[in-house]
């Protein structure tokens, strides 16, 4: 019976004769025009009015800051992607490795994970799940998701981030785009955070060592 | 029962009627759209290229539309080839059996959703809950106008029509939920917790789609709150279904809409979630997927030359919030899972003007143009209305109305005409003016006045006016000078920002 509709859907489009002559053009790609210093800055000042807390960071701080930022909401109990970078950890943190479909989510209070890109047009993270980033379930079960993002990451606009995911894409990997912390404003508009997603949402902002600001 | 359905079981004028007397809704209606109007003008002033966006936004989807066929065949290429499966539903009915047989092969209860309109224009939780099966309305406000036994009215904040004192006694009465106050912080934790157990042990979810792309078979889903990702991530099998429309040729098209749907719909750079996902993959998500395409109507709609960009809808509803009917009327009025402007012109079409409520609706317009204006994908609402009230009169044996619109046609056609018309009107309605309004036209007219008041004829008609009017003074900065200054964007997350 599938194949008939398919086949009468498919009979129906063609005898629309909605063929359209007109070439098409896609508008390409604009490279950002602004210094890489100003892009990563308003990424952060948009991620903050998400209500994301973003602390930049040097690079060899990074442990200091994920340490800080657990204790604010004081979170013991914080699950890594198996694959996550040891030296982004402060020493003496007691964290578990996420294996694959076996591990419980539900006992974590935070979570913390890299990203593949970060948008200045909207204050956005984008996880592809790639290394150091874990599977979807990770960083949407614990209420609490400190993200890790590398000034280099960033992007100035939404087609040049979405150019950068597209292998990913092609290469079949899930993508997360998250702008700040889940939120709600179904009750009389007023807004809510935190209804399934996370509550707190912490962006990292690594500056790297061969990236002198400018 | 929440899903509605497309099929109004009462003309527009006549529904239109019972709304307008609910002072609650309209009040709560008039607050919402009018947030969300201002803070979107807003959110398009920061892009530049918003006008150029837009035009790409229609080129694009008029290029899918125009090669539907090749691009869905591609889309099932991809899903497949990334191990998920594909369906084909000429129809609402097919569509809840295809949907509800995979359900009950998983030999489940109950079934967690995402917010999805197509699944409320299927009526899938009535066709689950036939077999036994019940579906669970994960979105906050979905699951208010479920537990409520209602229907949505708005397609952004379906239960914007409900205050939270309703709310806290609908949580106490149906989830049983301790509320000390209605604080909607409380409301939205009482409903987290009940929902939390459902997403970790729920085995089968349904969700709908915003875009689908061709060439990867990835399927997205755009949403605020965290119960999107729960559902297309926590259980076992996840079934999405999508109107055949959705299809989109190109990743690198995504870019294009993701600019254009947060704005225009939640007045937002982006809202906080987007999820995409290419069929299954091992370890993550759910192992098992089900892509379902619905015809339902849209065939025909591509069919028509001037009603096919009413297919073009990315449901960002902007057209809702700008216009002056919806704001009075509200959604509950058009009697269709699609209200507003884009139900208006979307329902009739899908039932192929052929039901006799819902050929009503394309009246539901003051034809002010506001929703064409403020449509992300330019769709031509006020064009595709006037095309379907002539259709639909044309169709119809002259009755009074039928007969006006095409006097009015030809009235309006030649401007000494209209012009004449209009003297004559004016030194004829004097007997009928009472209180500022005309409240019935005399004679074949009385069809028009039956359902609307009339304003009287102005004194002096605009073209009067205009030959008359005294030089306008020149101001080289009026207008400009604002424009040019720019408005500082404050943060756009405050408390009483539009909705997520
Ligand atoms: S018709 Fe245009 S404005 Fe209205 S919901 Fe669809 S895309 Fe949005």
């Amino acid at each position: 019976m599938n194949g008939g509709a398919k086949l009468d859907i498919l009979t129906r489009i063609n005898r629309t004769h909605a063929r359209q002559q007109e070439p098409f053009a896609r508008v390409p790609v604009r490279p950002s025009a602004r210094p890489h210093a100003e892009v990563v800055e308003q990424f952060a000042e948009f991620a903050a009015e998400y209500r994301a807390n973003v602390v930049r960071v040097d690079a060899g701080r990074l442990p200091e800051a994920i340490r800080a930022a657990l204790l604010v909401h004081g979170n013991e109990r914080a699950v890594v992607p198996h694959d996550l970078p040891e030296e982004w950890l402060p020493a003496g943190l007691a964290v578990t490795r996420d294996i694959t479909g076996v591990t419980d989510l539900t006992p974590f209070q935070a979570v913390i994970t890299g990203a593949a890109v970060a948008i200045a047009e909207s204050g956005t993270v984008v996880l592809d799940h790639g290394p150091g980033q874990g599977r979807r379930a990770l960083t949407l079960v614990p209420d609490h998701h400190l993200c890790v993002v590398r000034e280099m990451q960033v992007v100035d606009s939404l087609p040049e981030a979405v150019a950068r995911l597209r292998e990913s894409v092609l290469a079949g990997q899930p993508l997360t785009w998250i702008s700040g912390p889940s939120a709600t404003s179904d009750i009389e508009l007023s807004r809510v955070e935190g209804v399934h997603g996370p509550r707190v949402l912490d962006i990292l902002l690594v500056q790297e060592d061969t990236h002198a600001t400018s | 029962m929440s899903a509605g359905g497309i099929i109004p079981r009462k003309t527009f004028q006549d529904a239109a009627h019972e709304t307008l007397s609910n002072a609650q809704m309209r009040r709560n209606l008039q607050h919402a759209t009018t947030t969300i109007r201002d803070k979107r003008l807003r959110a398009v002033s920061e892009l530049p290229d918003w006008e150029e966006l837009r035009t790409q936004g229609a080129a694009v989807k008029d290029h899918a539309l125009a090669h539907l066929g090749d691009y869905l065949l591609d889309l099932e290429a991809a899903v497949q080839r990334a191990g998920g499966q594909v369906h084909w539903a000429r129809d609402a009915a097919e569509a809840r059996e295809i949907i509800g047989s995979i359900a009950e092969g998983h030999g489940v209860r109950e079934v967690i959703k995402v917010k999805s309109i197509t699944t409320d224009e299927i009526e899938l939780n009535g066709g689950l809950s036939e077999r036994g099966i019940h579906a669970i309305e994960t979105d906050l406000a979905e699951l208010i106008v479920q537990l409520a036994e209602d229907r949505p009215s708005h397609i952004l904040v379906p239960a914007i029509h409900r205050n939270r004192a309703e709310i806290r006694d609908l949580f106490r009465r149906k989830l049983g939920a301790d509320l000390l106050t209605d604080e909607p912080k409380q409301l939205a934790d009482a409903a987290r917790l009940y929902l939390r157990e459902k997403f970790l042990s729920t085995k089968v979810a349904v969700s709908g789609a915003n875009f689908a792309i061709a060439e990867s078979g990835t399927v997205c889903v755009v949403e605020s709150e965290g119960n999107g990702r729960m559902c297309v991530t926590m259980p076992e099998v996840l079934i999405s279904v999508m109107g055949i429309e959705k299809v989109l040729p190109t990743w690198q098209d995504v870019a294009v809409f993701l600019q254009l749907l947060p704005r225009s719909s939640t007045a937002e750079r982006m809202n906080p979630y987007n999820s995409f996902w290419s069929g299954v993959r091992e370890g993550d998500g759910p192992q098992e997927f089900h892509l379902v395409l619905l015809d339902n109507g849209r065939t025909d709609v591509l069919a028509d030359e001037v009603g096919r960009q009413t297919l073009r809808c990315i449901r960002c509803s902007a057209c809702l919030n700008v216009c002056p009917v919806y704001e009075r009327a509200g959604g509950h009025a058009y009697g269709s899972v699609y209200p507003g402007p884009i139900g208006a012109i979307l329902t009739p079409q899908l039932l192929h003007l052929e039901d006799k409520n819902a050929n009503t609706l394309p009246w539901a317009s003051s034809l002010c143009g506001a929703c064409y204006d403020a449509c992300p994908v330019k769709i031509n609402i006020p064009e595709v209305l006037l095309y379907l009230r002539g259709k639909i009169t044309e169709e119809k044996p002259l009755n009074a109305e039928a007969i006006a619109f095409r006097t009015a046609a030809w009235v309006m056609s030649e401007p000494h005409r209209f012009e004449g018309a209009i003297k004559l009107a004016r030194t004829g309605q004097g007997p009928l003016v009472k209180q500022g309004a005309i409240h019935t036209l005399p004679g074949m007219l009385g069809g028009w006045t039956d359902t609307r008041d009339l304003p009287p004829l102005a004194a002096q008609s605009f073209r009067e006016w205009w030959r008359k009017r005294p030089a306008p003074p020149t101001r080289e900065t009026d207008g400009d000078a604002q424009l040019s200054e720019g408005e500082l964007l404050g943060p756009q997350r405050t408390d009483d920002r539009g909705p997520v």
